[in-house]
């Protein structure tokens, strides 16, 4: 790759490489054409090579792998070796997911390149120069972006807004891009562990009773386990219930928690976080109560109504009688 | 141990809120706390200095902002920070994560602490960024996204939890100086007393523009990452059906769907 043109980070975990990866190539074709067409895919990790065939989706120019000494990602190396590949293929637009990977490194190297830089954006696109839209206020409100000034420009992208394009099959040029990362490593692994085990299985439920800071209290939970019960439903949770010790970490829902694809997902007093989104955005039926007529929940449920959790709920056990 | 933390006073945007034309924000609907995962970053502070390893250590609580954002100082004096850095210019209004974290870098520098703790978003901005973004101007090893930690102090390391996605964590251990993101419920954090609270006004909190940390405008410009062309309301799409009545109408509507899509 010359100068100009789109690189793509591509992330990889447990020798598996994840779906975001291949949304970001579909991100790519929204920019591209405004670069210069190319769209290249670096992929860093101890054996890169085992992922170039499949990041070469259509569209994909050309394939870089960069040779990771340390077996599982480091933070550290991550970011010298994207500083390296920036430094040589010097593209225009670089895009990673905005995942807990990228959290730990991709800011820093906007930082010291200084990059044109923005986070967790929902959608990118080319009007003289790299445009993005990100929430502002915990997504209550848009914010459109620009970078003037800026001849690199790295966007972290919130995985799930675009689909994953097909994977490849090896049509795309793969080449190795040496990037020295001996002693680059600063952290040591130990190792991999899975906190989400536990009483229930709520990815299996047909129907999902969620409550979340909006209960208030702990007190307040045999209520909502009564209810859930009565109505036939699961118990699950938004992330402040597990943070407060109130409910198991198996019980929650979203990007640290557990994926969930029920029937019906009812609710009741959560704002509706990206973090939490990501979790449920895909149940077939979303019914939504809160307060607050503004929050982004309401964005994603096909239901919804601006009340008081309490109340609903009390006429909920009264109506199941 | 010399410990910074890194506070922001957040926004939060009440019911009623309205943008103003230029696409900023009306300033009388928004409300001003302690950022959620500062709460927690700082506890981790404190129970460090607390813990014996870290013992006679000290605390420093920096934030870059406004007037207001002495709020968010002064909480962190009541719950025990020992003093407090607030670094502010006019021209860091509606400043990005780069551009703060060039300024929180130069306050840093001159505190050279062994341990430097960021919250791992604030729940305004919600980019994720600064700490990650600080930890690259001061050339610092770092862990984003922490759950856990323990210090042992012969080998000046830490073995903290590096929450990854879905439910699982990765264990690593890091040298000291760092700095940590850190992650809610981590830890419990401690209310501040009455007594504290009216305390935390003794302790020494300073007030520095960009030239007392050897900065100036035109520096912290240069670092900024973006720029914000306006604040727009989403689009809802479809939008959700609105269920509207009483409460016991709307419980009727919400058991009639449920049984629905159930049955279906
Ligand atoms: C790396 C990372 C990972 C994360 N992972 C997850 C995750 O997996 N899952 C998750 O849930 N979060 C996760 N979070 C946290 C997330 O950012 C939010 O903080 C969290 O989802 C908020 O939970 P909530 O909606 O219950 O609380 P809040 O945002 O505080 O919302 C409470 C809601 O209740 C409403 N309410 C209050 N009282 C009432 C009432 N009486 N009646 C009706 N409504 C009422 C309010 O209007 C408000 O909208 C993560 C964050 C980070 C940084």
């Amino acid at each position: 790759m010359s100068d100009g043109g789109v690189l793509i980070l591509a992330e990889a975990r447990q020798g598996e490489l994840r779906e975001v990866s291949l949304e970001l190539v579909s991100a790519a074709r929204e920019v591209a054409a405004g670069v210069g067409g190319r769209v290249a895919v670096a992929v860093i990790d101890q054996q890169a090579e085992r992922f170039a065939n499949a990041v070469g989706a259509d569209g994909v120019s050309e394939v870089l792998t960069v040779t990771s000494p340390t077996e599982h990602f480091e933070a550290h190396v991550w970011q010298r070796a994207l500083e390296g590949l920036i430094e040589r293929e010097r593209p225009a637009i670089v895009l990673a997911g905005h995942t807990i990977d990228s959290l730990g490194f991709v800011p820093a190297v906007a930082a010291r390149l200084g990059l044109g830089f923005a986070a967790d954006v929902t959608a990118v696109w080319w009007a003289q120069g790299p445009r993005a839209r990100r929430g502002a206020y915990g997504d209550k409100l848009h914010a459109e972006l620009d970078f003037p000034g800026k001849s690199c420009t790295l966007l972290t992208v919130r995985p799930g807004i675009f689909a994953a394009a097909p994977a490849g099959s090896g049509a795309a040029a793969a080449r190795a891009v040496e990037i020295d990362l001996d002693g680059t490593a600063r952290t040591e692994h130990v190792e991999f562990r899975d906190v989400a085990i536990g009483d229930v299985d709520i990815t299996k439920a047909e129907f999902l009773l969620s409550i979340g800071r909006g209960i208030e209290d702990k007190d307040n939970i045999p209520r909502f386990e009564h209810l859930a019960e009565r109505f036939g439903a699961t118990l699950s949770v938004s992330r402040p219930l597990v943070d407060a010790g109130w409910m198991p970490n198996a019980r929650q829902v979203g990007q640290s928690g557990k994926t969930v694809k029920p029937r019906v997902y009812l609710a009741l007093g959560i704002s509706g976080a990206v973090q939490h989104l990501a979790g449920m955005r895909s149940a077939d039926t979303i019914i939504a109560v809160n307060t607050d007529p503004e929050a982004p929940i309401f964005g994603v449920a096909h239901f919804g109504a601006v009340a008081d959790l309490f109340e609903v709920a009390d006429e909920l056990e009264r109506a199941l009688g | 141990m010399k410990f910074v933390v890194c506070v922001k006073q957040v926004a939060s945007l009440d019911e009623e809120f309205e943008l103003l034309e230029g696409g900023g924000v009306d300033s009388d609907f928004v409300e001003w706390e302690l950022n959620e995962w500062d709460t927690f970053s700082l506890e981790a502070a404190l129970a460090l200095r607390e813990s014996g390893e870290g013992e006679g250590g000290e605390v420093v609580a920096v934030t870059v902002g406004e007037q207001e954002a002495e709020e968010a100082l002064l909480a962190c004096l009541a719950r025990g920070a020992d003093r407090a850095v607030r670094v502010w210019d006019e021209s860091l209004q509606g400043a990005d994560p780069l551009a703060v974290a060039r300024v929180l870098a130069a306050v840093v520098e001159r505190e050279s602490p062994d341990l430097v703790f960021c919250g791992v978003q604030s729940s305004d901005a919600v980019t994720g960024s600064t700490g990650t973004a600080l930890a690259g101007y001061l050339d610092m090893a770092r862990v984003a996204v922490v759950t856990a930690l323990s210090y042992d102090a012969p080998s000046s390391t830490l073995t903290v939890d590096r929450e990854l996605e879905s439910g699982l964590v990765e264990v690593v251990r890091i040298g000291l100086p760092a700095l940590l993101t850190i992650q809610t419920g981590i830890n419990e954090p401690r209310y501040a007393t009455l007594r504290a609270i009216k305390q935390a006004r003794e302790k020494p909190l300073v007030t520095y523009g960009l030239e007392d940390v050897g900065l100036d405008a035109g520096a912290v410009g240069v670092a900024a990452g973006a720029h914000t062309i306006e604040l727009q309301t989403p689009e809802r799409g479809a939008g959700a059906q609105l269920l509207d009545g009483s409460p016991a109408e709307v419980a009727a509507r919400i058991v009639e769907i449920v049984q629905e899509r159930m049955s279906g």
